[in-house]
């Protein structure tokens, strides 16, 4: 008997080997593609949570140009308007805008040196909206008018429409660019995996011929593959994952966050990707074992 | 039968080996005799002409029971076919463990058959560590571990010296006692001879000569 060997303790070796170098080239694709998918995938989630960011600023305020009438000082009228735009249903608040913001607004357009004490500058009111009911422009100008205030009620909703259709536009484009490289991923991952299945040939005609039934060999391809998949997937989703954190991180309220604001639970969204890979894989692997078999049958 | 569009490797090759028969195959280099054994063991198809295998035309076994024929055949393969990251002994347990066999009750007949062709100290070997002569007797523990009805064997002493090929002979004539139809592609005249056993004659892929003794007269 071999030293080293003791038949009586010997217990099957795996049929596939451990480690096959040709592996590392493939886990290494899944893994890029799976990064790729996941990266899509997170900025599609940001692209929507940004353009409903986008739309939601607008419809949730109003701005109301407030024009003094007669002997009442811009400063008072602003006041009775906000006053009286902050009792109507569906107004969360209703502020005033200082004089200085107000100038400051104008500053592009008439430059620092504008005699603006001499110009009849409208005062400004700024009106957020209750959430859940929002107050309508008309319910806002009624209110104004009750009061005996000539003032102008500016919803957004000249903005409202053009903001709403890029939002949509980026929220499709984000969609159409994920399924585009999710897609591709599959199909790279199925080509790759067939690939790696064409160099076990001879351990599937060995087995083959040795009387192993078709199920028996597929099986252990399937596995195998779908096991190196799942580690290529979990690589490339948690390498999407830490990139999204550190955006996450790194714009905080400012910087990245405005542009693509993820969030955190965006990255539970990456988490079905090791199990996506490991399907795609397994029934690719499924797929090429079942046709050398049926070559070899 | 024939390779693709190729001529036809085997032509009107007709013959029955009986039940517990030994006969050795031979013939020319490219006189079809490996074709002629693939198409018993299974891994080519016939372009034209039956095969039956245990009384049933292989033609009709539904796929799902090919496999089970397959394990009644032992294939020693002319390049050995090994498992390269499986050890010695793995390779050999191979097809007890496709037939489902557990671990403990074969382990000591693997270990016994390769102590027999002389591997009772390479058992935990790998196939690319062993030399030709230990591959071709690996090879052959392999294929006859299950005890086939039927063991075919290409060229199964071509890498072997004189006094291993009467082993590996002599192994195979205790298998045919036993009950298994053996049938071996051989180059080797002198061993073909020296065993007295029937021949099959292939040329030009035809059946020259069946069951005729090199040593003369018919087997």
């Amino acid at each position: 008997m071999s030293e080293l060997f003791d038949p009586k303790r010997w217990r099957p070796a795996p049929l596939l080997p451990r480690r096959d170098p040709r592996d590392g080239a493939l886990v290494f694709v899944i893994a890029v593609l799976c990064f790729l998918a996941c990266l899509t995938a997170l900025g599609g989630l940001a692209a929507d949570r940004a353009a409903r960011g986008w739309t939601g600023q607008l419809t949730g305020s109003a701005t109301v140009v407030v024009r003094a009438m007669g002997a009442e000082s811009p400063d008072i009228a602003a006041g009775r308007a906000a006053e009286a735009l902050a009792g109507v249903p569906g107004v969360a608040e209703a502020r005033t805008l200082e004089k200085e913001k107000a100038e400051a607004l104008l500053e592009p357009w008439l430059g620092r040196d504008a005699l603006l004490d001499d110009l009849p500058i409208p005062r400004l009111v700024t009106v957020e909206m209750d959430a859940k009911q929002p107050a309508t422009a008309a319910a806002l100008t009624q209110a104004l008018k009750a009061a005996g205030i000539d003032a102008t009620v500016d919803d957004h909703s000249l903005w409202i429409a053009d903001i709403e259709r890029a939002a949509g536009i980026a929220r499709w484009a984000a969609l159409g660019v994920f399924l585009l490289i999710a897609s591709a991923a599959a199909a790279v991952i199925g080509f790759a995996t067939r690939a790696a299945m064409a160099a076990h040939r001879e351990t599937i005609e060995v087995l083959h011929l040795s009387g192993a039934k078709a199920d028996f060999v597929v099986r252990l391809f399937q596995t195998r593959f779908a096991k190196a998949a799942a580690l290529a997937g979990l690589f490339g989703a948690s390498g999407a994952a830490i990139i999204g954190a550190l955006a996450r991180l790194a714009g905080g309220g400012q910087g990245l966050t405005p542009v693509a604001p993820v969030a955190w639970i965006d990255l539970v969204a990456v988490a079905p990707t090791p199990f996506l890979a490991a399907l795609v894989a397994a029934v690719a692997a499924r797929l090429a074992a079942q046709g050398l078999i049926g070559e070899l049958a | 039968m024939r390779y693709g569009r190729s001529t036809e490797v085997l032509k009107d090759v007709s013959f029955a080996l009986a039940p517990g028969s030994f006969h050795f195959l031979t013939g020319p280099s490219g006189a079809g005799k490996s074709s002629l054994l693939k198409l018993i063991y299974l891994a080519e198809r016939p372009s034209r002409g039956t095969i039956e295998l245990f009384g049933r035309d292989v033609e009709a076994i539904a796929p799902s029971d090919r496999p089970y024929l397959r394990r009644r055949i032992g294939v020693v393969f002319q390049e050995f076919r090994l498992l390269d990251h499986l050890t010695a002994f793995d390779n050999v347990a191979l097809p007890l463990r496709i037939a489902g066999g557990k671990p403990e009750a074969y382990r000591t007949d693997v270990a016994e058959l390769l102590s027999w062709v002389g591997l009772k100290n390479r058992m935990h070997a790998l196939p690319p560590t062993l030399s030709g002569g230990e591959k071709q007797r690996l090879a052959i523990a392999r294929a006859v571990v299950n005890r086939p009805d039927i063991l075919l064997a290409d060229e199964p002493t071509g890498n072997v010296d004189d006094a291993h090929a009467l082993r590996i002979l002599k192994l195979f004539v205790e298998l045919n006692r036993l009950g298994t139809t053996v049938l071996i592609a051989s180059h080797d005249e002198d061993l073909v001879a020296r065993s007295g056993q029937p021949v099959l004659h292939l040329e030009g892929g035809r059946l020259r000569a069946f069951g005729r003794s090199l040593r003369g007269g018919q087997a």
